[in-house]
């Protein structure tokens, strides 16, 4: 989609924390900055010297591979160095905090600091301590944006816009930053959300959010253009929120049958890693439908992006600090 | 506000360096053109399909973003955040003959930007350049093949090329 765009635009946050409270125009300079970064992955030299002399750190403080490969991708397609920084292997299982971990990288002379953390808020209490620039990469059961930012640039690229669009988010709600961070995105950018899932898999407060909500998906499956299907997080399931994994395959999953039910041109997406035969049939996520390996290109771009503009608010920064000094 | 060029004026320039582009091409099997966002991009397109009327051969044009190699992308002196837009080139510029177009040749820079940015795609056979405005101020030894019109313009004043396909009308101005 080549967009001629004459405006200038200025970004100015130093940190990406989430898109709760980030403004639709915001959104769109960030998908469209990442379409000018897409080509790079394409030529035979596959790099551009925007972050070159600059430091990445990977901080993961839960596992992860295609967000943590993705980043340190992004940023070594930037030119940039990236320490990689594991739970285990740190100081921090020797009882360090979190705050004295990220001091202490940042005496090191690191430029962004790229956080995943089991608790809601991590990146925000890190952004407060340091001057380095802050990227979250998925805190708690509150935000993954470069996932949901990758989820609506692929849906601009394969359905033009969002106007009038039904995008549904089946699955494990609660306890999903990806469905918040989409919930925000999509909801801001003029789609409709529909939320589908049983009610013991559904948040608290759900009638807060700009959403729908449905607990059955064979009532609403007619009506939807984009299906983007939760992964079951056993690892963070508690109780018995299903009676069984058969059952909730059986009423929830997107299977063979249920995609001759739905639009021809559904749009099947899932954040990955995919547990085939549970939320989704194989025949399905390997069909016409789905573009669940564009959205891991995609959002390469996306975090290039990313990295690129919360460097380029902090040059800002340093910019509008001399301005004032002189003045 | 001085006018360098009018619109028959621009038609004219942009024949010459046609002219000039074709007497050094004996072989326009390999020539490709070009463009540097965003008025090098219409001028690029404009040459192109002139170059082919020449030739009588489709010449391929692509248009070069070169927001990413420029020298001041990191620089807090420098003039403010850039736009990141695509490059846009679908053809391979292996062993080509490359005319890169821009509008405005000054310090250097952007044509030094723009070769970074061109040798990371591949490896033409060689890389000409042709402007339609040569308006001096050089900082870097950089001199282009053919050039439009040469004026003599003081340091502390902008040359501006408007295009019709941008800008809604064809003229170069000083101000």
């Amino acid at each position: 989609m080549a967009r001629r765009r004459t405006d200038k635009f200025r970004w100015r946050h130093k940190h990406l924390l989430g898109l709760r409270d980030l403004r639709r125009g915001e959104i769109e300079h960030i998908l469209d900055t990442a379409e000018g970064f897409e080509e790079i992955s394409t030529r035979s030299i596959k790099k551009a010297p925007v972050l070159r002399g600059k430091v990445v750190v990977n901080m993961f403080f839960e596992d992860s591979t295609r967000t943590r490969n993705s980043f340190t991708l992004a940023a070594n397609r930037l030119s940039a160095d990236v320490i990689e920084f594991t739970k285990t292997a740190s100081s921090v299982s020797k009882g360090e905090t979190l705050i004295d971990t990220a001091r202490n990288l940042e005496a090191m002379g690191i430029d962004i600091v790229v956080i995943r953390h089991g608790a809601g808020g991590a990146p925000k209490l890190v952004s407060r301590s340091i001057n380095a620039c802050v990227v979250n990469a998925g805190d708690g059961f509150n935000e993954h944006p470069t996932q949901a930012l990758l989820d609506v640039y692929t849906i601009r690229k394969v359905c033009g816009g969002f106007e009038g669009l039904k995008v549904g988010i089946v699955g494990d709600i609660a306890h999903s930053r990806v469905a918040r961070s989409n919930i925000w995105a999509l909801s801001k950018l003029g789609a409709q959300v529909i939320l589908i899932g049983p009610p013991t898999l559904m948040p608290s407060c759900v009638e807060q959010l700009p959403v729908r909500v449905s607990y059955s998906l064979d009532a609403v499956l007619e009506e939807l253009d984009v299906i983007n299907m939760l992964r079951i997080q056993f690892e963070r399931l508690g109780g018995n929120p299903f009676p069984s994994v058969r059952e909730y395959s059986h009423f929830f999953g997107l299977t063979v049958d249920r995609m001759k039910r739905a639009k021809p041109d559904l749009v099947v997406m899932h954040p990955g890693p995919i547990n085939r035969g549970l939320e989704i049939e194989s025949e399905v996520a390997d069909g016409p439908n789905s573009v669940i390996l564009q959205q891991v290109a995609h959002g390469l771009a996306v975090r290039m992006a990313v990295l690129f503009l919360v460097h380029q608010a902090a040059i800002e920064e340093q910019r509008e600090h001399r301005q004032k000094h002189r003045g | 506000m001085e006018r360098l060029l009018d619109a028959k004026q621009i038609d004219a320039a942009l024949h010459k360096l046609c002219q000039a582009v074709a007497a050094d091409c004996a072989d326009p099997t390999h020539l490709v053109v070009i463009g540097v966002r965003s008025r090098g991009e219409v001028l690029a397109e404009r040459l192109a399909t002139r170059l082919a009327r020449q030739f009588n051969r489709s010449v391929p044009c692509g248009t070069l973003d070169i927001t990413l190699y420029r020298d001041d992308l990191n620089d807090p002196q420098g003039e403010g955040q850039p736009t990141v837009r695509s490059t846009e080139i679908d053809f391979n510029v292996d062993g080509r003959l490359v005319l890169l177009v821009d509008d405005v040749l000054h310090t250097g820079r952007s044509v030094r930007a723009a070769m970074d940015a061109l040798v990371d795609l591949g490896r033409p056979r060689a890389i000409r350049l042709a402007v339609l405005v040569d308006r001096g101020g050089r900082e870097f030894p950089i001199q282009a093949n053919y050039v439009g019109i040469h004026p003599d313009v003081p340091d502390d004043q902008a040359v501006r090329v408007h295009l019709t396909e941008t800008d809604g009308r064809d003229e170069v101005v000083v101000d």
